[in-house]
């Protein structure tokens, strides 16, 4: 293509996303958008993926059969998230299977909260409510972007996320009502999973690379900075109703924007964290593995009655 | 590792009868019967549906964006709309 071609294809694809239209699959697009999303869509996906490992853990020891099998319902909805930003990201060429391997290679990167331990029931609570509403407002945000495949999928998942925010939330009520044995696990769970909630919206507008472009590309339509502070709104009274504490004593209102003021977390920390140095990062590349490994035998039989072995993708959503 | 990058199937979901049967995304799957269940496991786990079509992606024959001469009209066909007629609405 003649570089006269290009300056007329991206004059009329920023106008189509200025007009508010989405953009489809065979739509021509700049190889950086092409690329900047299969990057995030495959980020989004694993995140999924991966963070089906620290509530998952709970399902066998689930206080009653209502919780249990709530608990499973829902990890079983991120599983289908995963699937469902799989697809996304191949209709703009990637495939599932590179984008599989670079996760069981611990290639990929994922959000950072999952590499969190869960040592108690509270975790289970405490993420539904907390780490599911950052997701949403993140998500809900993802929904108004431009490219028409990913958008569909964040309205599916965003519903979905409603039932986790509901079940979280539900949990902890318990505990918060509870002894003061449950009143303080509850209090304990959010005071490690405030500052890794923080960080999921990533890093500050000031050092974030691809805010600008993805700003005007509407790959995303809001800033990491604003996604946090909607976050913050929105959590901080609900956490204070329930009568547990903010652990940041920096954390009011500021009167004149209304919004909340709020420690910023270590960004050096969400660095390390993202780069595959958490807590429990090695840890859960490596129930990936083996769930990948003990899955073989029933992905092998099902090609086998088919006769089916590797395809690739067409450009279809 | 080649052993998840299986076709596509597209997914239409009908939610009750007397509905269309509406494309709700799209599954991997190794045939058409595996991927009426995956399609059932990811797009009806919850609401409530009826029935679901699965076709295989590549069987699709679809028209493509950058063709939108495809759908021009040349001639005026707004004598195909009711709304352009002067006849009462409780026609
Ligand atoms: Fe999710
Ligand atoms: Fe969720």
């Amino acid at each position: 293509m003649s570089e006269q071609d290009e300056k007329e294809h991206l004059a009329e694809f920023e106008a189509r996303i200025a007009r508010g239209e989405k953009v489809e699959p065979g739509d021509w697009m700049p190889e950086e958008y092409r690329h900047n999303l299969i990057r995030m869509i495959g980020q989004h996906a694993h995140s999924e993926i991966v963070g089906q490992l620290p509530e998952g853990k709970w399902i066998p020891f689930a206080p009653g059969f209502r919780r249990k099998l709530t608990l499973i319902a829902k990890v079983q909805d991120e599983a289908g998230h995963g699937q469902l930003l799989y697809r996304a990201a191949e209709t703009l060429g990637a495939t599932r299977q590179e984008m599989i391997e670079e996760l069981l290679a611990g290639k990929a990167k994922y959000s950072n909260v999952f590499n969190y331990p869960t040592p108690t029931w509270a975790d289970v609570g405490v993420i539904g409510w907390l780490v599911d509403t950052a997701a949403v407002v993140n998500q809900s945000m993802l929904a108004q972007g431009s490219y028409g495949p990913y958008a569909r999928a964040m309205r599916r998942i965003c519903y979905e996320e409603a039932f986790h925010i509901k079940q979280g939330y539900d949990a902890v009520v318990a505990l918060a009502k509870g002894t003061p044995e449950q009143r303080a696990m509850a209090q304990d769970a959010v005071n490690r999973w405030w500052y890794p909630t923080l960080m999921m919206s990533g890093p500050p507008d000031k050092i974030s690379e691809h805010t600008e472009r993805a700003m005007r590309w509407r790959i995303k339509t809001k800033t990491n900075d604003q996604v946090r502070q909607e976050f913050v709104d929105l959590i901080v009274p609900q956490i204070r109703a329930l009568g547990l504490d903010v652990p940041d004593a920096e954390c009011a209102p500021d009167k004149a924007t209304g919004h909340y003021q709020f420690t910023r977390p270590d960004w050096n920390e969400l660095k390390r964290v993202v780069n595959g140095d958490g807590p429990c990062n090695a840890e859960r590349i490596a129930a990936r593995r083996k769930a990948h490994d003990d899955g073989r035998w029933v992905r092998e039989a099902l090609a086998a009655k088919s006769g089916q072995s590797t395809k690739t993708a067409p450009l279809l959503a | 590792m080649t052993d998840t990058q299986w076709e596509t199937y597209e997914v239409f979901h009908q939610s009750k009868r007397g509905e269309a049967h509406e494309h709700v995304g799209s599954v991997h799957a190794p045939d058409a019967q595996v991927a009426l269940q995956y399609a059932r496991d990811q797009f009806a786990r919850r609401l409530k549906c009826v029935s679901i079509w699965v076709v295989r992606t590549s069987d699709i024959t679809a028209t493509d964006y950058q063709d939108e001469s495809f759908f021009s009209q040349s001639t005026d066909k707004s004598y195909r709309d009711p709304k352009t007629f002067g006849a009462p609405d409780h026609l």
